[in-house]
């Protein structure tokens, strides 16, 4: 089985919501729903206090080259546009609508029919993917028509799907496979449609042996378009490294992945973007899976955008009495939350609720120079040098090494035997290097 | 509800820790020791309970009141330099020479460097070289196996295969003649030879050896660098001239080379960070390891060549740098 080569590593799978039915959330009193729900500038409100909105509305207007529209995901009266709390911990523009019924939009497509036909020029499909307000799901939410757009001299030449779901827990991409598997390959071929490519390739990790069987099925369906079982290696998620899996092609430092000639993209954007263009329907709710170990049923979710975490979680059993921390997204790469009253966003992948002895760093020891953080490295790196140039505060050394290169994986912490925040000095060291950058430039 | 953690990622840690990692090296050196305990009897049991007293005792206290830090010793480190460095000494050592090397090679090589992890030589080796310059009578003064195991009179003494061979070429003794004396490979295999109490036996250390290597405390690169290189290095002196160089099975069997390439140069915190680097330290090991067999004062090398290539580690991790992801010769 084919997998990146350098570093990674074997995390527990503890994919314990697996195989569980996606099942719908109610939808809440309240919604709040932040204007900022993807990478780049925040989305402008175009709509008011007292304003009475419907279902799949826009309310935010995506703003310059790198943003993306916000729809409301209910219909009801906006209550305000002031700062809520979100899941980053920083309060955030948002748009906060009282609920009043269910009054969808009737330009969208409610029907469960599938929708194989797409007669739309490949223009057309970027710019309905960017007016339909469509981010990475994966998690990472780039605006998905700015990677659609292949700058001038490029090329692509494969499009690439991501069905790898990497993270230990998560169970979202694996169950909306199993359950709209024919959408997603719609999905694709609008891609590749839009991209003007005609290869397709679905990287789905050899742990989900029937989404693997059933996509190979439907693909057979479908010109261009293979399915690849890969080797359970964490990150391998992780777009450079999915790339390195499937083409063994190689992503140069600091560039994109249109360098080597792909372009990659989740099963959720697929799915997300077949709604778009075939059911003109905006990206407002998505699969969300909410498991842990003491959680007393484990599930996968389709949830309204701005539905808080507590709702969630209490649709899977309530919030457990042993819990010491609430995770948005995975337990590797996610976010550890103060509370359960932020909203879901677009990019809300997973809710992981951990139990309070497994919630607690380590103890830290000195580095023992085992050269564990070195080896698994996924990028190359040399993790204990990087984290100690910057405790030093030596910036341009870091930067030297490379620090930019490090895309937050955790492997490094992970491995550590003395449990040193490896990864907490090197977000500093990143973010630091890339101040002095900027004011290089200006 | 109880208070919730908010920290960074990543959430959830792998089950590899600094206790494992040093207890299971003790448990890898537990069937040298064993051997040796068959061998040499009962000064081999003193002396191994002697060094791991003193280095626990004194790691505590110069923990407690030279670093003011939290005094627990219960990581396992000192433990392996004081069996490490009993296994680099023979069974007959005086008991206060014992001491005296522990507190050397805890105090001077591993706190005065700021205790675990910081240290740039492996303490046990400079303790062993400590008692081999000061004490140089009673280090190489070999008791000979199964001796007088079990009675605490001095022991009959006899030589190295390695003391026994440079001494006998020193004195114009042929190659061929020598022979005649010198043990065979099935006894220098199983550890009935003089030597240090516990770097006699090959097949023991093999064994320790296998076990870390099972359980991922170490790789293959230091080891595997250091033999070969040995061996091929020993092999081409061998191949020139052999009425004046003895074959590498000899080599790699004689003295502490097992014990160092498995336990010793592949100390973590002493060695480099990088597979390119530990291959390029364990050939420098295995280079120096021979030209001092061959050409220097000392009958064995081993504890010197690896002390040498610790001070270049600094070095070697500079220069040697893993392959990055998306390397690009511009980039």
């Amino acid at each position: 089985l084919k997998t990146f080569k350098i570093g990674g590593i074997h995390p527990g799978d503890n994919k314990i919501s697996a195989q569980q039915p996606i099942e719908v959330v109610p939808i809440p009193q309240t919604v709040y729903i932040p204007v900022s729900q993807h990478l780049g500038t925040p989305a402008k409100p175009i709509v008011e206090k007292g304003a009475i909105v419907r279902t799949g509305q826009l309310i935010a207007k995506g703003d310059g080259f790198i943003s993306a529209n916000v729809h409301s995901s209910v219909s009801g009266k906006v209550q305000k546009v002031d700062e809520v709390v979100d899941y980053s911990g920083y309060r955030r523009l948002s748009i906060v609508i009282d609920t009043d019924g269910d009054d969808w939009l009737e330009t969208i497509d409610r029907s469960q029919e599938l929708k194989k036909e797409c007669t739309l020029e490949p223009k057309e499909i970027v710019d309905k993917i960017n007016e339909m307000g469509i981010v990475g799901m994966g998690g990472a939410t780039f605006p998905s028509h700015v990677k659609l757009n292949i700058p001038q001299g490029k090329k692509a030449e494969y499009l690439l799907i991501n069905g790898v779901e990497c993270e230990p827990y998560l169970t979202s991409d694996h169950q909306l496979m199993l359950e709209k598997g024919r959408e997603i390959m719609v999905g694709i071929t609008i891609l590749m449609k839009g991209l003007n490519v005609t290869k397709a390739m679905i990287g789905i990790e050899n742990n989900k042996k029937d989404a693997i069987q059933l996509m190979t099925s439907l693909a057979a369906e479908f010109q261009g378009i293979s399915v690849h079982a890969l080797k359970v290696k964490y990150p391998q998620g992780a777009e450079k490294q999915l790339i390195k899996s499937l083409l063994n092609r190689e992503v140069p430092s600091g560039k994109l992945p249109i360098e080597v000639g792909c372009v990659v993209h989740n099963v959720g954007t697929a799915f997300a973007v077949y709604e778009a263009i075939q059911k003109n329907k905006p990206l407002f709710e998505r699969i969300v899976t909410v498991t842990g170990k003491s959680i007393k049923k484990p599930s996968n979710l389709l949830a309204r955008v701005g539905t808080s975490i507590n709702d969630l979680i209490a649709m899977t059993g309530g919030l457990p009495e042993d819990t010491g921390k609430i995770v948005s997204g995975g337990p590797m790469m996610g976010r550890a939350l103060s509370n359960g009253d932020a909203p879901i966003t677009k990019g809300t992948s997973g809710i992981l609720v951990m139990p309070e002895k497994e919630s607690k760093r380590k103890t830290t020891m000195n580095c023992i120079r085992c050269g564990s953080c070195v080896t698994i490295c996924p990028m190359g790196l040399e993790p204990y040098l990087l984290a100690k140039l910057s405790e030093n505060q030596s910036w341009e050394e870091a930067e030297s090494e490379h620090i930019l290169d490090c895309m937050e994986c955790g492997s490094c912490q992970y491995t550590c035997p003395s449990g040193r925040p490896l990864l907490d000095h090197l977000r500093v060291g990143k973010s630091n290097v890339s101040q002095i950058i900027r004011t290089r430039k200006n | 509800m109880n208070l919730i953690t908010v920290s960074g990622s990543p959430h959830i840690h792998g089950d590899q820790t600094v206790k494992k990692i040093m207890w299971g090296v003790v448990f890898a050196m537990l069937p040298a020791m064993l051997v040796s305990i068959w061998y040499f009897g009962i000064g081999a049991i003193t002396t191994t309970a002697i060094a791991v007293a003193s280095c626990l005792a004194a790691e505590y206290l110069m923990k407690r009141f030279l670093l003011n830090e939290d005094p627990d010793v219960s990581d396992g480190s000192a433990v392996i330099t004081g069996m490490l460095l009993s296994f680099n000494v023979p069974s007959s050592l005086p008991w206060w020479q014992t001491v005296l090397g522990s507190i050397f090679a805890i105090g001077v090589a591993k706190i005065a460097f700021g205790g675990l992890g910081k240290n740039l030589f492996n303490p046990a080796l400079v303790g062993r070289i400590f008692l081999l310059v000061s004490f140089p009578v009673n280090m190489t003064s070999w008791p000979v196996p199964l001796s007088n195991r079990w009675v605490l009179v001095d022991a009959l003494t006899g030589p190295t295969p390695l003391g026994q061979l440079k001494e006998g070429l020193a004195n114009g003794e042929t190659l061929s003649a020598l022979k005649m004396h010198l043990p065979s490979y099935q006894d220098m295999f199983m550890g009935q030879i003089g030597g240090s109490l516990g770097e006699v036996s090959a097949v023991a250390i093999l064994l320790g050896g296998l076990y870390m290597l099972y359980r991922g405390i170490i790789t293959w690169h230091i080891p595997t660098a250091y033999l070969l290189s040995v061996a091929a290095f020993t092999g081409i002196l061998y191949w020139i001239d052999p009425t004046r160089f003895i074959d590498p099975m000899f080599h790699l069997l004689a003295g502490g080379l097992m014990l160092g390439a498995f336990f010793m140069a592949t100390d973590m915190v002493t060695s480099p960070m990088t597979y390119k680097g530990m291959l390029v330290f364990g050939v420098g090991c295995g280079v120096l390891t021979v030209c001092i067999r061959n050409w220097g004062a000392y009958p064995e090398g081993v504890s010197f060549a690896i002390i040498i290539m610790n001070a270049f580690v600094p070095l070697i991790n500079k220069g040697f740098k893993p392959k990055r992801f998306g390397e690009v010769a511009n980039g």
